[in-house]
């Protein structure tokens, strides 16, 4: 009897030990609770939207915002650099301007003047000639990816803010993906939640 | 039907005006803190057997001692369901990345406790090589930085089944499904057994196992008396579509933040919407179909 209640013990304390090596494991996460004051960098609520009429946005107009291009600053327009260059086309490694693109974009023949126009910088250039702006960049992107383009204008690809039976906001392509080197860069993820074992504790 | 359950609603509350009232808001209010409206609260009738003028009042009543509770004027409403609508959730799996912005956005907007941590939204991170497994997932993935090639993740809220288990357990009728689809709690009502958590097979429903703990200057002062309402200790939550939100047409706030639009939502009863679109023109399946529960959430492959 004595050893059976003695091997029970060692078991249960076996188990507190092992239980202790646990925390140990779970060292990637799980055991402090994060809250969204926590990361104040992120804009969890659009305020511009919070305030309906602000944003020309509410529950009974039709009207769809296409949010601006991402221009960096001071790069538009093009023309008030470009306007007195005459235009060079040959594939080159940009050195003194623009320096800082790297062409990642599907095949290693991608050029600038596949998509800009040389003649004015302002304007895209589809396929077919046709000049656009850069405000709907969208068709130019649609030439190649067009089932991408299609769930896009159904807004089933792409973040839209607003109202689902209303007015809301889309956003350009290049909002989200920077049109020289679209693929989507890994992020850091928000913490885990916290295990049932450690919630207590906080 | 609904005269019997009167009836015995009525027993009830004379049985404990009659019999303690004086002895229960004493202890009430002194063992929990509670105020007095809170206490009469407790012995009132069910959300949804109150009269609109009764609803009203309860309304201006909770606005006050809310207002009282964070030092900042929080508003309660109680939008109705809107007509010919049911509401329904689109999650494309080929581009959730595991980021969790859903989890805290969610957070935030629905005024769920800090501490001890609530969260509405799971997402279980699985191996691409092994499919869907949720026996095998796992939600405490902590990388640094998601998405990891050998994974993808698989976001969990309530799936808002249209044969639900949870409201069907529930002993109390605390919780039910809405016209417009949304499965709701009446907190005030709510006895907290948590038959329901033990019914829902999604792990969707969660409880305040203590006082919740909201900072006064994180709560969301929009508020829904079925929703995001700041809530008790002892009573279930769960996510609700943002229902202080979609019922007044705006998206929820998961499918806002969401940084590679992969939630989607509209109506269900509306063949333009985008809801309709995708399960027209992608795959989609729902969670744990074999069980009928029939949820109105649905995971796609736009790719």
């Amino acid at each position: 009897m004595l050893i059976l209640f003695g091997g029970i013990g060692l078991v249960t304390i076996l188990s507190i030990v092992k239980g202790g090596a646990d925390i140990e494991r779970h060292e990637g996460g799980g055991l402090k609770a994060f809250s969204p004051e926590d990361f104040p960098e992120i804009e969890w609520n659009d305020p511009s939207i919070d305030e309906p009429g602000a944003a020309g946005l509410d529950g009974t107009t039709e009207a769809f915002k296409v949010a601006p291009p991402p221009f960096s600053e001071d790069i538009f327009p093009c023309s008030e650099c470009h306007a007195d260059m005459e235009p060079d086309v040959e594939r080159r490694v940009l050195e003194d301007m623009h320096d800082d693109i790297v062409l990642d974009h599907g095949p290693k023949e991608r050029w600038c003047f596949d998509c800009h126009n040389a003649d004015n910088r302002d304007r895209l250039r589809l396929a077919n000639g046709t000049l656009i702006g850069f405000d709907e960049s969208y068709r130019l992107c649609g030439q190649c990816h067009g089932t991408i383009f299609r769930d896009w204008r159904q807004g089933i690809h792409g973040r839209r803010v607003g109202y689902w039976n209303g007015a809301k906001s889309y956003l350009l392509c290049a909002n989200c993906h920077n049109p020289h080197a679209p693929k989507f860069k890994p992020i850091k993820p928000l913490p885990p939640p916290v295990r049932p074992e450690f919630l207590g504790n906080q | 039907m609904g005269k019997g359950v009167n009836h015995r609603d009525v027993d009830r509350r004379h049985f404990l005006r009659g019999a303690g009232l004086a002895t229960m808001a004493t202890m009430a209010t002194r063992f929990s803190g509670a105020s007095t409206e809170a206490v009469e609260r407790f012995l009132a009738t069910r959300f949804a057997e109150l009269s609109p003028k009764e609803v009203e009042a309860l309304l201006e009543d909770l606005e006050r001692d809310f207002s009282r509770r964070f030092g900042k004027e929080i508003s309660v409403e109680a939008t109705p369901a809107m007509d010919d609508v049911v509401f329904g959730y689109g999650l494309d799996i080929s581009r959730c990345i595991g980021c969790r912005r859903c989890v805290y956005a969610c957070v935030k907007e629905n005024n769920q406790s800090r501490n001890p941590q609530i969260h509405w939204i799971r997402v279980l991170e699985m191996e691409k090589e092994k499919g869907i497994d949720l026996a095998e997932s796992n939600a405490y993935y902590d990388p640094e930085q998601v998405p990891e090639e050998k994974s993808f993740y698989l976001p969990v809220a309530c799936q808002q089944c249209r044969n639900s288990p949870c409201t069907r357990v529930c002993p109390v009728k605390a919780t039910w499904q809405e016209k417009d689809g949304i499965v709701v709690i009446d907190y005030d009502w709510c006895i907290g057994c948590r038959c329901c958590m033990s019914a829902c097979p999604y792990g969707a429903r969660h409880f305040n196992w203590a006082e919740p703990e909201l900072p006064v200057d994180a709560v969301n002062a929009k508020t829904h008396i079925l929703g995001n309402r700041p809530r008790m200790k002892g009573v279930v939550e769960k996510c609700t579509f943002c229902i202080q939100r979609v019922r007044n047409g705006r998206y929820p706030a998961c499918s806002e933040i969401c940084p590679v639009g992969a939630r989607k939502f509209g109506n269900l009863l509306d063949e333009e919407s985008e809801i309709r679109y995708l399960m027209r023109e992608k795959r989609v399946f729902v969670l744990k179909e074999e069980l009928a529960t029939k949820p109105k959430f649905y995971y796609f492959y736009a790719t």
